[in-house]
């Protein structure tokens, strides 16, 4: 870790062509223990490109990153299975670390998803999945996690209640988080600077900010910046992934 | 006892059983099935260069089938060709140049039957001891590599992230393969090798619900090939190699019922 400061990684205006593409250009950015910071943009902008460059996949990018932490817990957008590799929850925590038992129920039961267990993949549904995937980054403690769209599939309630998760996590594991959204209202709460990006950094800064800003409501429209907010009204309960309503 | 062929050749084929269970899990896995078959066939000219230069066969095989997996890796990056192109290329060339030398090599005198499907008679004590020593040294490798190995096959990009290297994984993995093939020739020849990889793992997947459930379950299903095979070689004088693969075909018809079973009770 840089002994100065608290930077995870750090990326000096990276650049990454392809085929004669800019797939994504003049981006710098840093992330730090106990920080979100959450890329934003349309499709093809280049987020998952940026996260891939600060996980060091390219060996041909512009600029450079400087990474102090090899404790990196990765979601990626997508991941399918092979039908031809019987896998359950359990196998699938194991995949890149030796977790004890007691840790790895300590993390499904985080992201709700402790009774899947024993389940095989193929039969979870779509949101059950991200929650194995992100209960999968969480188990071995990171320095770092790169979180790819981590919701995507999960519903509404259990979005924001995700968002929320991960927000604590960063604080009790004292974690940054590299986090990838389309959507910046439902992250609102939960990040701390947003780099939003259309093959460049378009606009960045604290959500609000960003909001605000006119480049922001250029890509996203108007309305998307208006409806900021509209979800924070309270629930008197909440559905847990197993089916039971428990009472806040 | 070694003195008796039938029990060499049952040796041996356990032997490979255990070696080809595990290894066959990743080539269906990570879909290596026809790249297997490609390391195979360059293993025919493996032999000839084995016998022409009076060199240990179980090497040059090693060697030669090393050298066509770099081919392939090194065209992959510079042609423009689709894969299974390119193993077809380099299986089928390999293969005939391969028996172009055999037709050259007049003054040995060659079993091509044997070569092609594998020879009950033809397994020796020194067979024996490369079977079970670089059988070994395979597995040992594969315990090895088997996470990092196993974490790409499930998602490369999330092995590469949390720092796994599945690059050299993959380059040990497909010299483990040009390893299996090279002790398992004699026994069950060129042409079958890949059979024996991967008939007892697709009879595995039809049983597991986990990936060691169904490493364990292709090793036993290597073995009951094996023994049913090599006793009804002895009793109907058939070639090896076929009698052990169709011994595996029966063994996966009969999983198929399992998998029947699992699919009425899901509905």
């Amino acid at each position: 870790m840089s002994i100065e400061n608290n930077v995870l990684v750090k990326l000096n205006n990276v650049g990454l062509k392809q085929n004669q593409k800019w797939l994504v250009q003049g981006v710098s950015l840093q992330v730090e223990k106990g920080k979100i910071v959450t890329l934003i943009g349309p499709n093809g902008s280049g987020k998952s490109t940026t996260a891939k460059i600060a996980l060091g996949f390219y060996k041909n990018i512009e600029g450079n990153v400087e990474k102090y932490t090899s404790n990196i817990g990765y979601v990626p957008q997508k991941i399918s299975i092979d039908w031809t590799l019987p896998l359950r929850v359990n196998d699938l925590m194991l995949l890149t670390e030796n977790l004890s038992d007691e840790v790895i129920n300590e993390s499904l039961t985080l992201t709700g998803v402790k009774h899947l267990k024993d389940k095989s993949l193929a039969n979870l549904s779509g949101g059950e999945f991200q929650r194995v995937l992100l209960a999968r980054a969480i188990s071995k403690k990171p320095d770092l996690l790169v979180l790819d769209e981590p919701v995507q599939g999960v519903d509404f309630t259990g979005e924001i209640e995700l968002y929320e998760l991960i927000k604590e996590l960063s604080l009790k594991l004292n974690c940054g988080i590299l986090l990838i959204s389309h959507d910046l209202h439902t992250v609102m709460s939960a990040t701390d600077h947003v780099v939003c990006l259309n093959g460049h950094v378009c606009c960045c800064g604290s959500p609000s900010e960003v909001a605000k800003n006119s480049e922001y409501k250029a890509l996203f429209g108007e309305q998307a910046s208006q409806t900021l907010g509209i979800y924070e009204h309270k629930h008197d309960h909440v559905h847990t992934t197993d089916g039971e309503i428990k009472k806040k | 006892m070694l003195d008796d062929f039938f029990i060499r050749a049952l040796v041996a084929g356990i032997g490979i059983a255990f070696v080809a269970g595990p290894l066959g899990c990743f080539v269906v896995w990570r879909r290596l099935s026809y790249f297997g078959d490609t390391l195979a066939h360059s293993a025919l000219l493996g032999v000839t260069i084995a016998y022409s230069l009076e060199f240990n066969i179980a090497v040059s095989i090693f060697l030669i089938s090393s050298v066509i997996a770099l081919i392939l890796i090194q065209l992959q990056r510079k042609t423009n060709l689709p894969s299974d192109a390119l193993l077809g290329l380099l299986a089928h060339s390999s293969l005939a140049v391969g028996l172009v030398v055999i037709g050259f090599l007049t003054f040995i005198r060659f079993d091509i039957m044997g070569l092609l499907f594998g020879d009950i008679l033809a397994v020796n004590k020194k067979d024996l001891f490369i079977i079970w020593f670089g059988g070994a040294l395979i597995l040992i490798t594969l315990k090895i590599i088997w996470k990092p190995l196993f974490a790409s096959t499930v998602n490369y990009e999330l092995a590469e992230a949390e720092g796994l290297n599945p690059d050299r994984a993959k380059a040990v993995f497909t010299v483990l393969l040009a390893a299996i093939i090279a002790i398992s020739i004699k026994l069950v020849g060129v042409l079958l090798i890949t059979g024996m990889l991967i008939i007892p793992t697709a009879m595995a997947r039809n049983l597991s619900d986990n990936p060691q459930k169904m490493v364990i379950f292709s090793i036993i299903g290597g073995l009951l090939s094996v023994f049913i095979g090599l006793f009804s070689s002895l009793e109907f004088n058939t070639p090896s190699g076929p009698s052990i693969i169709a011994a595996a075909l029966v063994l996966f018809v009969f999983s198929l019922l399992k998998v029947k079973q699992t699919i009425q009770l899901k509905n």
